[in-house]
Parts: structure tokens; C-alpha cells; sequence
């Protein structure tokens, strides 16, 4: 939905850090995407070929990683990861539980040629 | 020629983040409680914030900020004709507010004189929860209608509020709405979160809701920075 704003500050973000350390080109950007962050890997993809042309990432390959979201209960202190409907923890059902991973939208590093 | 990997570990939306902590820096000086609600459309959000601002305009000043996708004035019109200062601001066609769209709508406000800015999001249970605008409070309205699964199926926008609003209790009766499914759905999204069950169309449950967000005006108020 909104892929289109964070693939702008992806950009501008990749950049920076290009240009920071006297970069030719970027060759690759790693990402860590999770899975509550709510963006879609193919529209950051879409966009990214759209707006990345004619910079000094024009070339660069997005390696996404996925980080599954996983929970804590507090209660119990179980630590479980979950990729379907919301649940209570598996251990004791308590409901008091919170998220420990699966928030992310990282750019992780950039592989650049000097 | 040489290559290199150059470790970064930021996070994308930061420049976002960092712009919304200004915001709220800008409305903490001028003592000013600014909420964001967010909601699907058709929730309810303009009907709770008419009935907000009839409840409380005689006690405080308040202002409103609009958020629309497109350029049509109907929810700031309705503002507007109760006397409250409201600008919109027209996204573009964007399924989120963020915090410059914010920044722009407060230039256009007075904040020394405002003791409360509501913030209409755009209609939407999906963007507007990545998006930091600079808010003290959060608010979501969610509604009878909508039906019990919402939390299941929109996880993140639960996570980030103070306030859950169950609008449209008057419609219980036609609906099937599990409650406690609903709120368990919630409360492990968001522990503890404040849960107003509330009918902006009968006034049943608005006064749990304005004594709430009184006791947050006065706080922000009375704040010592
Ligand atoms: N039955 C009922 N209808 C409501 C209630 N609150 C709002 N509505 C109606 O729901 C529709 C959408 O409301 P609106 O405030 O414009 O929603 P928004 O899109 O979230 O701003 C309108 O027709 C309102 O009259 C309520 O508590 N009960
Ligand atoms: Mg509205
Ligand atoms: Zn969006
Ligand atoms: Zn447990």
C-alpha cells in the first residue's frame, strides 16, 4: 500500500551511505522485512526498479530477509513464533504476551564497488 | 576497483519517526494533547470527533486536523459549522497521514491557543499504523459492523494505541459481535489497553470516553517539561 514511501527512504537511505564511503555503484542492498511490518517484498521490488533507474543503485539487488514474528508470553515467559491467527501462549493460554520480533523494516548493509 | 560491504542496521521509516518526535515536541511547548484516530472507514470517526468537540469545546479549545485521500472537504465542512479551526489536508491519493502531511496542518493552527488537536487518519487499518505523527494519543475505532475478527486479521494497528473505541453499540442487537473474542484479540495485541464501548449516535458510553480524555488534557496542561 504504502510501499512506495519506504522505498523512497530506502533509497535516499542507501544512498547516503553510498556516498558516504566514495561508492561507484551499489551492488546490493540486505534487508530484514518482518513479517508485522506489513510490507509486501514484490511492491518494494516494484518500486524499487521504478525509482532506482538512473541512480548509483541502478544495479543493485535487494536481498530480503524475512523475520517470522514471535511472541513472549509473560506469564510463563514461553517464547513461541507464530505465522498463522493470532493465539494465546501454547504453554499456559495466558493472553498477557508480547512481541518480541517481526516489527522490522531494516536495511541491514549495502554491498557497494569503490 | 574494489568491493565492500558497508553495515548500516537502520531503520527505513527513521527520518518518519524523527519528524513525528518533533511534532510532538512542538505540541508539548505549547502544553497542546494532540490524538490520532484511526479507524477503517466508516468506523466512525468524524461522528465521535463532532461528539467530541460538542462535549468538550465549552471547557477547552480544540482543533482538528483532516486527513483525506482526496480533495473534498465534507468532514472538515462539518467541523467547520461547529466554530472549531480545522484544516485538511489532501494526501494525494496517499492511504496514510504522515508526519510532515502532519507538520503542515499544524502551521495552519494557532497550538499556543489549543488545548486539544484530534487528528482524523485516513481511513485505513493497515498504513496508518507504520506512520508516527507526532500524537501523545492513539486511538482506534473500531466498530460493531466491522465485526469480532479485526484484531486477528489487522494485527499492527492495535499495538501502537492508548485507546480502543468500540463504536456503534447500538447496532449490537443485529450484528454478531463476540466480545470477548474480539478483546481477547486485543488484549494480546496490546495488554491493558483502555476498551470504551461507546454509541456516537445514541450518546450511550460517550461520557466513559470525554472523562478519559479530559483526565489526559489536564494532564498534558498541567505538564511541567
Ligand atoms: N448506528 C450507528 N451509526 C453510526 C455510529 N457512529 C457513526 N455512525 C454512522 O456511520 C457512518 C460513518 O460515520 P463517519 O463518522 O463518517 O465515519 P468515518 O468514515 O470513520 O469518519 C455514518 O453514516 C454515521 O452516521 C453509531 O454509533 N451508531
Ligand atoms: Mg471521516
Ligand atoms: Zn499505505
Ligand atoms: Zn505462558
Amino acid at each position: 500500500m504504502h510501499e512506495l514511501a519506504v522505498t523512497e527512504s530506502l533509497l535516499k537511505t542507501a544512498t547516503e551511505y553510498a556516498l558516504e564511503n566514495d561508492a561507484k555503484k551499489v551492488t546490493s542492498l540486505n534487508l530484514l522485512i518482518g513479517t508485522l511490518s506489513g510490507i509486501v517484498d514484490d511492491s518494494v521490488q516494484f518500486y524499487w526498479d521504478m525509482i532506482s533507474a538512473d541512480t548509483i543503485c541502478s544495479q543493485a539487488k535487494l536481498n530480503i530477509e524475512r523475520q517470522p514474528a514471535k511472541f513472549k508470553c509473560q506469564s510463563c515467559q514461553t517464547e513461541y513464533a507464530l505465522d498463522g491467527e493470532l493465539s494465546p501462549c501454547p504453554n499456559c493460554g495466558s493472553v498477557n504476551i508480547r512481541v518480541i520480533a517481526g516489527d522490522e523494516f531494516l536495511l541491514q548493509s549495502i554491498e557497494i564497488e569503490k | 576497483m574494489s568491493t565492500e560491504k558497508v553495515q548500516i542496521v537502520e531503520k527505513i521509516l527513521d527520518a518518519n519517526d524523527q519528524m513525528a518526535e518533533e511534532n510532538q515536541q512542538a505540541f508539548d511547548k505549547n502544553h497542546t494533547l494532540a490524538i490520532n484516530i484511526m479507524a477503517s472507514p466508516g468506523a466512525g470517526k468524524t461522528s465521535l470527533i463532532l461528539r467530541t468537540i460538542e462535549g468538550l469545546a465549552k471547557d477547552y479549545q480544540i482543533a482538528v486536523i483532516e486527513g483525506d485521500t482526496a480533495p473534498v472537504t465534507i468532514d472538515a465542512d462539518k467541523v467547520h459549522a461547529l466554530g472549531i479551526p480545522v484544516t485538511q489536508i489532501n494526501t494525494g491519493g496517499d492511504c496514510h497521514l504522515d508526519a510532515l502531511m502532519v507538520r503542515k496542518g499544524m502551521q495552519a493552527l494557532d497550538l499556543n491557543e489549543v488545548d486539544l488537536v484530534i487528528i482524523e487518519n485516513v481511513g485505513n487499518l493497515v498504513c496508518p499504523a507504520a506512520f508516527k505523527l507526532g500524537s501523545h494519543i492513539n486511538v482506534v475505532i473500531a466498530s460493531i459492523p466491522e465485526g469480532d475478527d479485526k484484531p486477528y486479521k489487522y494485527p499492527n494497528i492495535y499495538r501502537g494505541i492508548q485507546c480502543l473505541v468500540l463504536n456503534k453499540t447500538d447496532l449490537k442487537p443485529y450484528v454478531d459481535f463476540n466480545f470477548e473474542y474480539f478483546e481477547k484479540g486485543i488484549q494480546i495485541l496490546n495488554p491493558g489497553v483502555e476498551i470504551i464501548q461507546l454509541s456516537s449516535k445514541t450518546g450511550d458510553g460517550l461520557d466513559t470516553w470525554l472523562n478519559w480524555l479530559r483526565a489526559q488534557i489536564d494532564a498534558k496542561k498541567h505538564a511541567t517539561q
